[in-house]
């Protein structure tokens, strides 16, 4: 006990002494959460766009009113001429252009019926599609309005209602991919470089020739990064509460075993990319291109798995960073508990206990 | 016996490292692997101590068999690998706190071994092991490799890329050390340290060319050896090398070692020679064998 308590005391001086990794590792969440949380977002808001008026009448003006105040469009100019949508289009200052038909008022009372014709810029296809589903429903609204007093003989009328992210707020879905993602590149990375980096410095020659057990050895260097990596987990969380007002529903006990879980299934397979890699720079290239890769790719945190071709989908059931995203989604935003998400729970202590058996059966205990 | 090699042979992929090797080293004997870089004196190095398997015959350690036992002999061995290999962002007390540590045991438990070391570094013990000069370095591994009093120690050319003093003060404990009843296997490329050993062998291309202590190998030099020395040394060893009875020509510090073929060396013969090929200020005289020579000779 006494050799590995040494040994874990022995880590810590190698990560407080690193200064720019300590940065790093602290730094980067923080870095990491911010940007996602503020500067990438599916949400749209104050998008610019124009409106070609060919009737200027009453109707139209009102329907121009109602979008220009919400707070999801502002008008950026008028145009008068069919040919001004390309040139403003490809000056790139505007979104959309709304281009209502001539007599548009006149022909809605006389033939039930008017067009507007809603054009996006679609180089950017979410963005194209949520403006015109925006446009949409304003239009829809107002309609309504119109149709008050008059009773449809056969109506259907959808209700819509989004649960567990009414205001479909993309940082909800941010956050846990960040924590995801961070999580596993501060333990799968961070362990693999430190054991490879003793192999590379003849340290591991030393160790090896020594009575310290290969088990306390791994042990020794993964404990000082699950210690690390919780602390992070905490940070990330903490700051989704509190800045980006990131609701938690379930058990934050719940949440933080989860966590712990999900760090040792990382750390298991940094220890496992350590005993293929000899060197540093090999062990951060597999952690960046095998880990980061699947992690921001194949695991339903940026591109819903379910639209993804059938052997990628299979694939990412491989990923553990997946069943983590699905565990955490349902702990912060729907509040179930374990009794939901012990199939996922059942799957990460499955993965852990298989990495951990590779790595141990894979560690040398000799040079070769 | 504290080590026993017999019949090592060791390859890697096409080369082949080791070639049927075999000795023995007493207890409480100071053994030298001598010979140049590539020579497989690390690979034995790592035999020994377990980091790599034989691809046949066997060895022991401490009466430990390497490849059944290396367990126990991971814990009586104290290795000190021919590459730095501490930990540069500790400091020098804190290296040796963390390998007693790992030993199971305590700097003031053994203190009395790495004692005559350790005082001269201790000046030194808040400053990070990255920082200290090749010579310390080196002191600051032999602590680190003694801490736990190892039965025996592996040093793997404990003393390249150190300047002579502390050489020469390295050798002057490991003599110490030797009294304290440690068996030591040390190699080297300096063949000035050899002649340090109780015994030595001499090992080239994977090969032992001969064992025994260094008095022995240098008295079984065949030849009578000579100094040669002139106004043009770079000429002098071309014209010796040209000379038809030459057996032998090896520069060594101010003067070039000769051997002569014949049985009677005639000494105003080559002095002749050598005016003939305009040297001047020629100087013959007799001189001892040194290992070097006898290396020399055994490699040829």
């Amino acid at each position: 006990m006494k050799r590995f308590i040494g040994f874990i005391k022995k880590e810590f001086f190698h990560i407080f002494r690193d200064r720019r990794s300590l940065f790093i590792l602290f730094g980067m969440p923080i870095a990491q959460i911010m940007l996602f949380g503020f500067a990438i977002t599916n949400e749209i808001n104050n998008v610019d766009i124009a409106v070609l008026d060919h009737s200027k009448d009453a109707t139209t003006k009102e329907i121009i009113n109602k979008i220009s105040a919400s707070k999801y469009f502002s008008i950026n100019q008028f145009i008068d001429r069919e040919s001004d949508i390309e040139i403003i289009f490809k000056k790139g200052k505007v979104k959309a252009v709304l281009n209502f038909e001539e007599g548009f008022s006149k022909k809605l009372i006389k033939d039930n019926k008017a067009t507007i014709q809603i054009i996006t810029d679609a180089t950017d296809p979410n963005t194209a599609n949520t403006i015109s589903n925006y446009v949409n429903a304003i239009l829809q609204q107002y309609q309504k309005g119109l149709n008050e007093d008059i009773t449809i003989a056969y109506q259907i009328v959808p209700q819509t209602r989004m649960v567990y992210n009414p205001e479909l707020k993309s940082v909800y879905m941010f956050v846990p991919g960040v924590m995801t993602i961070i999580l596993m590149l501060v333990s799968a990375m961070m362990t693999s470089i430190s054991i490879t980096r003793e192999k590379e410095l003849g340290t591991m020659e030393i160790l090896l020739v020594s009575p310290i057990k290969p088990i306390q050895v791994i042990v020794g260097k993964v404990f000082p990064y699950i210690f690390l990596s919780i602390i992070n987990a905490i940070v990330i969380v903490v700051l989704s509460i509190f800045i980006f007002k990131m609701p938690v529903q379930g058990n934050l006990f719940l949440l933080g075993f989860e966590s712990v879980l999900f760090i040792i299934t990382a750390l298991a397979l940094g220890i496992l990319i350590s005993t293929i890699s000899a060197t540093q720079q090999t062990a951060m290239m597999i952690s960046l291109m095998g880990l980061m890769l699947p992690v921001i790719l194949l695991s339903g945190f940026i591109f819903p798995i379910s639209s993804m071709p059938i052997p990628l989908q299979v694939i990412s059931n491989i990923i553990p960073a997946k069943w983590f995203i699905i565990i955490i989604k349902g702990i912060m935003l729907k509040g179930v508990g374990l009794q939901y998400l012990w199939k996922e729970t059942l799957i990460l202590v499955g993965m852990t206990i298989f990495f951990m058996g590779l790595s141990v059966k894979k560690y040398k205990i000799r040079l070769e | 016996m504290s080590i026993t090699v017999s019949n090592i042979s060791k390859s890697y992929k096409s080369v082949k490292a080791l070639e049927n090797i075999s000795f023995n080293v007493k207890e409480g004997e100071l053994f030298g692997l001598i010979g140049p870089d590539g020579a497989g004196k690390t690979t034995l190095f790592r035999i020994l101590t377990t980091l790599l398997i034989a691809n046949e015959g066997s060895a022991t350690v401490a009466d430990f068999d390497v490849v059944i036992d290396y367990k126990k002999i991971r814990n009586n061995v104290g290795y000190m690998p021919g590459k730095f290999s501490l930990y540069q962002d500790l400091t020098i007390e804190e290296n040796l706190n963390f390998f007693a540590t790992i030993f199971g045991t305590t700097i003031e438990e053994n203190y009395d071994l790495i004692k005559e070391i350790y005082v001269q570094i201790e000046p030194f013990k808040n400053r990070r092991a990255g920082k200290l000069s090749g010579g310390m370095k080196q002191k600051l591994a032999l602590c680190c490799a003694l801490i736990h009093k190892p039965k025996v120690l592996f040093l793997d050319e404990p003393t390249t890329g150190v300047d002579p003093v502390s050489r020469k003060e390295f050798w002057d404990m490991l003599k110490r050390l030797q009294q304290k009843g440690i068996t030591i296997l040390v190699s080297t490329p300096y063949m000035d340290e050899a002649a340090l050993c109780d015994r030595i062998a001499l090992i080239q291309d994977g090969k032992i060319l001969q064992i025994d202590t260094p008095q022995a190998i240098v008295k079984h030099y065949p030849k009578p050896i000579f100094n040669v020395r002139a106004n043009n040394t770079y000429q002098l060893i071309n014209s010796l090398k040209a000379y038809e009875h030459n057996h032998s020509v090896y520069p060594f510090g101010e003067f070039v070692h000769y051997t002569d073929k014949r049985a009677d060396f005639e000494r105003e013969d080559l002095i002749q020679y050598l005016e003939s090929e305009n040297l001047s200020d020629i100087e013959i005289e007799k001189t001892l064998p040194t290992i070097e020579d006898t290396f020399m000779e055994l490699a040829k």
